[in-house]
């Protein structure tokens, strides 16, 4: 009941965001100078056709009712229309999702993975030569443009080496894996020194704890107060900073599926922004909320599980 | 008289020298490191217009993909434009746009946050529900939405920055004042009558702004690879003018004949960033010292 009751107040909690990135978006493209519909379509047009068009689009009604409209059409999962495209802006955004998907998860994957090993062997001696060595990286690979470490990567393991493919998608599920070691190698660029330097400094605080001297006095293995007492706790915090980072990564997936030619939701912006799609524009602002909120509320959620004290703060 | 004057002014400056020598001597090795580093390549952008050995934009088709060495230092690219002088010219955009994205936020957003932080009651909860309705903000993609609008260019980098980037120091300043409103000297300086104003801006400020000066230092870093990123996909600075996301993107097409062209300006950027990340490091432990060490 109460993890029911949790969930509800996250849910809810996710609207400000999404009324707040859709009216954001909605009064910016008010501000296009001149007529919007005669930009799209490059002035080909006869006054007739643009009215129409006007029309169709419902662009001649007050903005307060085209922005309630917008919003009721977007809950039933109808998010306007693409005049370039002469296609549902959904199924445009359908198409193209599932390689930004993969590649925010293969990211968060295989920074998790950098992350975990060295920050652990981190903590284990602060203030080591080890810890220095891993504090010096992150803060080189913090620095890094992550386009740029794209290209090198490219450079190195596709072109020099051969190892691994450049571009595109793949098919398959092995062909994805495969396509995404060197985007998710380039979030994990940026991401893994964030996580490594929360995670270190949340191990050194559960090392300190009470429960961990009384694990120590009871002659549990250094190893086993490690990885079963001091992870467990030092995890939940990693969650939260992973979560406030989401909307940092998913600016950085815009870029880089830029750089390796994925067809993703990244590409499509990039694209409609050349073509002034702004139908679409709206809707790719808000899907991006969406994916930005809901990666936010798996987070909360699991923390609110994993922790359930989280639960007994409710108001 | 003037004797007198200049005598006082001269013990102030060397008070004022010794203060400078001993903070700087109690700066950690990062601090100072970074500090240098920062300072150069500060130096080098402000002298680029003398340091520079070609106009950044003047094309010379008998240089055309040299490599690094003799006359051009970075060697040049498919146009024969010389490297380390688009880089240099490029520091100059770089820095000094980074420098207004982190700080002019920095300035109104500590101001409000502080206020909310000490007010508290309705102004609170609006600023802080702004706070947190942006935070979650898919930043990359309102930019290029302005981008749609007005058109690329780093206006709107600007208009959407300034914007939305004071919500993460109002925040910040927001959760310390709430920590120092509380405290004995506040209460003092209530009780003596003073205004909010005076309370917030001569009493709190000083005592929050340390956790924004220590996150401006990771958000300059950022906004200068959001410029460069911005660059890179063609939204932001435009060709010829020399910038160093947009010169790694020039030099994609010939990364495997001529490396030097995207290479060099991304170091540029990471030697930036890493000088900054370093100031921010040695800044974090300089404020946790103060704090936690004994008054």
């Amino acid at each position: 009941m109460q993890a029911l009751r949790y969930i509800l107040l996250r849910l809810l909690g996710t609207l400000p965001v999404l009324i707040g990135v859709t009216l954001f978006t909605f009064l910016a493209i008010q501000f296009v100078p001149g007529d919007p519909v005669r930009i799209m379509t490059h002035g080909r047009l006869g006054d007739a056709e643009v009215e129409a068009i006007y029309e169709r689009l419902g662009m001649n009604r007050p903005l307060a009712v085209q922005y309630g409209s917008f919003l009721v059409n977007a809950a039933t999962g109808d998010l306007g229309e693409s005049i370039i495209q002469n296609a549902p802006v959904a199924d445009l955004v359908a198409e193209k999702v599932t390689p930004t998907l993969w590649l925010l998860g293969m990211g968060t994957l295989l920074s998790v993975l950098i992350a975990l090993p060295l920050a652990l062997f981190a903590a284990a001696r602060p203030d080591s030569a080890f810890d220095h060595a891993v504090r010096a990286a992150g803060m080189l690979g913090f620095a890094m443009p992550p386009f740029w470490i794209g290209l090198l990567l490219i450079v190195t393991f596709g072109l020099e080496l051969g190892w691994l493919p450049i571009s595109g998608f793949g098919a398959g599920w092995w062909g994805h894996v495969v396509h995404m070691i060197l985007p998710g190698l380039t979030i994990a660029f940026f991401l893994a020194p964030i996580l490594v330097q929360s995670l270190r400094a949340s191990l050194l605080d559960a090392l300190a704890a009470d429960h961990i001297e009384v694990a120590r006095a009871r002659g549990i293995p250094e190893w086993r107060i490690y990885l079963k007492h001091a992870l467990r706790n030092a995890l939940l915090p990693t969650l939260t900073v992973l979560a406030v980072n989401v909307s940092w990564l998913v600016s950085g997936a815009v870029v880089i599926e830029s750089v390796f030619a994925l067809p993703g939701l990244g590409s499509l912006l990039v694209r409609s922004v050349g073509y002034r799609d702004y139908p679409l524009i709206q809707g790719l602002a808000l899907v991006f909320a969406v994916i930005v909120v809901a990666i936010n509320l798996v987070a909360d959620l699991s923390y609110g599980l994993v922790d359930r004290r989280v639960l007994r703060k409710l108001p | 008289m003037s004797t007198v004057a200049a005598g006082e002014e001269g013990v102030m400056a060397a008070g004022l020298g010794r203060r400078l020598a001993r903070e700087v001597a109690s700066w950690s090795v990062t601090l100072k490191l970074g500090a240098v580093l920062l300072a150069l390549i500060a130096l080098a952008a402000l002298m680029a217009p003398w340091i520079a050995p070609f106009d950044p934009e003047a094309q010379d088709y008998d240089a055309i993909l040299l490599p690094p060495g003799g006359v051009h230092l970075f060697g040049t690219d498919n146009v024969g434009r010389d490297i380390f002088s688009r880089v240099l010219y490029a520091a100059r955009l770089d820095l000094s746009a980074g420098f207004a994205l982190t700080f002019v936020p920095m300035i109104y957003g500590v101001l409000i946050g502080a206020y909310a932080g000490y007010r508290g009651g309705l102004v609170d909860a609006v600023v802080g529900g702004i706070a947190n309705v942006a935070i979650a903000f898919p930043f990359l993609v309102m930019i290029v939405v302005v981008v749609a609008v007005i058109g690329p260019g780093i206006d709107a980098i600007y208009i959407s920055v300034f914007l939305l980037a004071w919500t993460m120091y109002a925040r910040l300043a927001r959760a310390d004042m709430m920590v120092e409103r509380a405290k004995d000297y506040m209460l003092a300086a209530r009780v003596l009558g003073f205004s909010t104003t005076r309370i917030v801006l001569r009493h709190g400020l000083p005592n929050v702004v340390g956790s924004s000066l220590v996150f401006a230092m990771s958000d300059f870093v950022l906004n200068i690879l959001l410029l460069s990123g911005l660059s890179f996909i063609g939204l932001g600075i435009q060709p010829p003018t020399p910038e160093w996301g947009a010169m790694i993107a020039e030099g994609k097409e010939f990364i495997l004949e001529a490396w030097w062209i995207s290479t060099l300006p991304g170091l540029a950027v990471v030697l930036t960033g890493t000088a900054l990340s370093l100031i921010g490091d040695g800044l974090a432990r300089r404020f946790s010292d103060r704090h936690g060490g004994p008054a």
